[in-house]
Parts: C-alpha cells; structure tokens; sequence
C-alpha cells in the first residue's frame, strides 16, 4: 500500500461499515513503525467494540485505550479521554468513532486537538456499499455530512470498506468500485486506500489487507 | 436479490415494513434499540406510522388500538420492557388481535444488564400475562432467519388471530450478518371482525377482552384453546443436525444453539456420536420432530443462556424417557464453544 500513516488516524463512518476491524487492523500494521494507541471512542455501540481487544495482544506495542464503563453493564455514555496525552505517548493514535452522527458528537470535544496536529492528523471516512438494502452513494455521501455537521470537523480522505462479513471476496470489493468512485467524486474527498480480504493475493498500490478480527462467539 | 450486511435489530426492522407493518410503536432499550431507530429513520418515508411512546405501557395500548383496526402492528423492547407490557399483550390475546412482539433478550431479573440473555423463555412461552393464552414464539438463530421468521410471524398472527412473538437475544440483535430480503408483496388477509368503520352497511364490530358472564368468557377461551390445537398441529418448526447416529443430542435455540452447533462439530471431530436439535418455534413446540431426532440418543443435554428454562419442556415433550442434562451460563454470559464441549466430553465419559 502507497498510503503512509499520519500520526493521528481518526475512523468515522456509517455504523457497522467495519470502523471497528479496520482500527485493529490499522494498530497491527502500524505497530511496525513505532507504539499505537487504539482508542475506543464509540459512545452508541453497546457490544463488538474495540474494548473487546483489549487484552489480545499482549506482546504487542498496542495499547487500546476505552471508556471506564465499556462492556459493562453501565449503559453510560461517558468519556475520560485525553487525546492529546494520548498522542505524545504514543507513535501513532487510531481513534474508533461511534457509527453515524450519534456516534461522532463525542468526536466534537476533542477538535482542537486535531487542529493542533492538523498535518499529522487523517480523518477518515469509512463506507461500505453493503451497509444495507439499496444505498446509493448520494445517502453514502449525506451520512458524512451529517458526521461532519455533528462533530464540526471536516473529514479529509475515505475509505472503501465494501464487504459482506464472512463472505467477502475480491468481486464483493471490484462491485463496489463504481459506488466508491461516484461517493469520492460527491465528496471530493480523495480514497485514500480501500479494504480486501487478507486472503487474496493480488494486491493493488491502494488496497489494504484486512483480516476479519471482529469475531462471532461460535466463530 | 441483493446480498447486504447487516445487524439482526435492523434487518428485523426492514423485514418488518416489508411485511406489510404500518405501525411501529416502541420505547427505547438497550439492546434492542436499533430496531426502532431503524424504523424511525425510514417507516414514515414507506408509508407507516412510527411512535416512540411515552412509555412500555402506552406502545403496547397502542398496537392493541391499530391492530383493532386491521393493520399489522409490531412493538419492540428488551426483558424488563416486555415485563411491562405484558397486561397490555394479555389484553390483546384476549381480544384475539394479530400483532408482533419483539423481544431482544437480556440479562435479568430485574434492570439485570444490558449484554445477552434467553432468561425470558418462560415469559415467552408460558407467562407473558394473566390469564389462558399463548403466543406464538419464533426463535431465530441467524440475521437470516430472524427476517424470514418476521415474515411469518406477521402471517401467522393474522392467520391465528393471535399475538406473536419473535424471541431475539442481544446477540442476534446487535451481531451483523448478510441477509437477503425476499422481494414478496404482503398477502394480508381480509379482516372482517376489525373495527375499520361499518359505514351503514354492516353490524358494528367490537374489540374486548371483558366478559360479563362466566360461561361466556369461558366460552371465548375455549374457542381459543381450538385455535392453539390448530397451532400446535401446524406451526411447529425444527432444525435436527447430525441427529441420525446421535448418541448425545444438545438442545439449544437461537444464539446458544450457534455455540451449540460449533460444539457439536467439535465433538465429531472426536469421534462422539453428537447432535443438535434446535427449535425454531417455543410455543407451539417442536414435540413430534424432537422425538424424532432423539431416536437413538442416550443423553440429551439442553444448553441455554439461562439457569434451565427450556429444558422443562424438552423434558416434557420426550416424556422424561431419556435423562436430560442442562447446561447454561446466565447475567449475560454466553457460554463458549469449548465449554459445551467440555460438558459434551464428560456425558460422553459418563455413558461409556
């Protein structure tokens, strides 16, 4: 992949587009170059979060940070993260939003932040044009306005994340091809990589392996 | 048909309109939640009505009212939810109204927690409200068939004149799968007893669950107890896995019965003769096709995310003639794959 990683990956997007396996991917990527920070900002999503990870890696130089009442039966929103502390400590920060604009007010707090580190930072959008019956990439491009409204911070790149959980494969990616175009022409915003299954061999300049580690109980 | 990825609360409320419901009226829950934000987002752009209510009470009040006027109705929530509305569902099943209930099962008793649970199983099947009556109940075990069994409970409801119910867990709800949406037009049938306006032209129609005079309501319920006969003979549905040779049947429905399936796929690998039985429907249940698939088992072992509820009725409905065992994690817990293989290793043992 030609992308290089900026300091500070901010993931936002349409719920359940994948922001959350893309992040784990992102850190186990990134952890060549230096310590990664994950940190679970998601206020929405009660199960299959980043918190979920957090102890899986134990060898690694990651590190996922969440908020205090994650996985509990707190249903709280509350967060206590300092994104600035977290940024000097680290390499490199992914931050995992919560999905849609519900998700990306708890963003808001934290934009002065990322206005310091405006050269070092990436926020992402990520879509999948298999998020649900018929979407077209006009509601794709409106759901980040309605982020970008939310948390009144402007997102600089996208991100294809076209997939059909366990039964992605290259075609599933090559459809979306077309949709991913046209939500990049919407938006202006360049794509600045998208996601394939780790499996598959044939690996373009701009895709990035994705293994799906978002898991099922049974799975 | 197109192949889309999506979370069960969702893809239930999308099966939902599909199926002809007109009006959704429901109170936020964790972690049911999305299944109303979903419908909120689009069922008044595909001509339906959606509420949020004031409260459990005031939704349930309101499918009785729309369902009284014929259209298909559905209310959602999770446990502590469902305990509210159960005078207004006792109310509907004794005013013999079609609707679908939903209920995204979580951890209790209680507020209990927000992670998932199949603890209300004899709420579902035995005790959703005062009174002699049954709802159907749907056990779903993939998003798939949570949108197929949406489906059908709308039509079997309608066709009973019965409440019904799709019996979901949190994991169902919030876990995302592809799913595929049938491209079918609703067949809704004519209802005659509803109270849609006579316009002169008939006798008024009356909605009621009040029964002046002993006989007559003891009348009412028999009439009713006809129609669950008829349930039990037709709407039984059953899935049996590697049940043929089985020696050690697990039984199990919805989430569990996924832990369950890998479980038994473990077992085989080891050589043990197992099996799963997984109903699809809890009330009626699956009496003739657990028989059935229990043929040449020696122990039956009911897995659940509960302290043992089904398990009363598998015991029931093999007449106790096999020892059933149980096995289950509750609070929120869901038991692991190799748990149940753990338990199925020592059975096993134990009958060697």
């Amino acid at each position: 992949m030609n992308y290089k990683y900026k300091k500070i990956t901010v993931l936002t997007g349409h719920y359940g587009c994948g922001k959350t396996n893309l992040a784990i991917n992102l850190a186990l990527d990134m952890e060549q170059y230096g310590k990664v920070s994950v940190v679970d900002m998601d206020i929405v999503n009660p199960y299959f979060r980043a918190a979920d990870f957090k102890d899986k890696f134990p060898e690694s130089n990651i590190e996922i940070i969440c908020p205090p009442y994650a996985n509990t039966n707190l249903d709280i929103p509350v967060l206590d993260l300092d994104i600035e502390r977290i940024a000097k400590e680290s390499d490199f920060v992914v931050i995992d939003v919560g999905g849609d604009d519900a998700g990306a007010y708890a963003l808001g707090r934290y934009r002065s932040v990322f206005e310091k580190y405006a050269g070092e930072t990436e926020i992402i959008y990520v879509f999948s044009m298999y998020r649900g019956p018929k979407i077209t990439a006009e509601e794709t491009a409106e759901i980040m306005y309605e982020i970008e409204n939310a948390c009144k911070i402007k997102c600089t790149a996208l991100v294809n994340n076209s997939n059909l959980g366990a039964e992605t494969d290259y075609r599933t990616v090559e459809e979306s091809e077309e949709f991913s175009c046209k939500v990049s022409e919407l938006t202006d915003l360049p794509r600045i990589f998208r996601c394939v299954p780790a499996d598959i061999k044939e690996n373009g300049n701009n895709d990035f392996p994705v293994r799906r580690l978002v898991r099922l109980p049974w799975e | 048909m197109e192949k889309v990825l999506m979370k069960g609360n969702e893809a239930l409320g999308e099966a939902a309109m599909r199926a002809g419901c007109k009006c959704f009226f429901g109170y936020p829950i964790t972690p049911q939640t999305e299944l109303s934000a979903y419908l909120a987002k689009h069922m008044a752009k595909r001509g339906g009505a959606f509420l949020q209510a004031e409260s459990e009470i005031a939704a349930v009040n309101m499918v009785l009212g729309a369902s009284s006027c014929g259209v298909r109705a559905m209310t959602s929530s999770s446990s502590p939810g469902i305990s509210l509305k159960s005078e207004g569902i006792s109310y509907i099943a004794g005013s013999d109204l079609p609707c679908v209930i939903v209920n995204v099962q979580r951890g209790g008793p209680g507020l209990g927690g927000i992670q998932p649970s199949q603890s209300d199983y004899w709420q579902a099947t035995k005790a959703l409200g005062h009174g002699d009556f049954q709802l159907l109940v749907y056990a779903p075990a993939s998003v798939q068939e949570t949108v197929d069994m949406t489906f059908k409970a709308f039509d079997e409801a309608d066709r009973y004149r019965m409440p019904a119910m799709i019996l979901s867990d949190g994991l169902l709800g919030q876990m995302m799968e592809p799913v595929m949406f049938p491209d079918i037009v609703p067949d809704i049938p004519e209802k005659p007893w509803a109270c849609c306006g006579h316009k002169n032209k008939r006798e008024h129609n009356i909605i009621n669950s009040l029964y002046l005079k002993p006989d007559e309501l003891e009348n009412s319920v028999l009439e009713r107890y006809k129609r669950y006969d008829a349930v039990k003979r037709e709407c039984t549905d059953a899935e049996a896995y590697l049940c043929d040779d089985a020696e050690i049947v697990i039984t199990a429905y919805g989430a569990s019965a996924r832990v369950a399936k890998s479980a038994v796929n473990a077992a085989r690998e080891k050589g043990i003769k197992a099996g799963l039985f997984r109903p699809k429907t809890l009330y009626p249940y699956p009496v003739n096709e657990i028989n059935e698939a229990c043929q040449s088992a020696k122990t039956v072992l009911s897995v659940e995310m509960s302290m043992g509820q089904m398990v009363d009725d598998v015991k029931l409905a093999l007449n106790c003639r096999i020892p059933v065992e149980f096995f289950g994690r509750t609070g929120g817990i869901i038991p692991t794959p190799s748990e149940v293989l753990e338990k199925i290793e020592s059975l096993n043992e134990r009958s060697r």
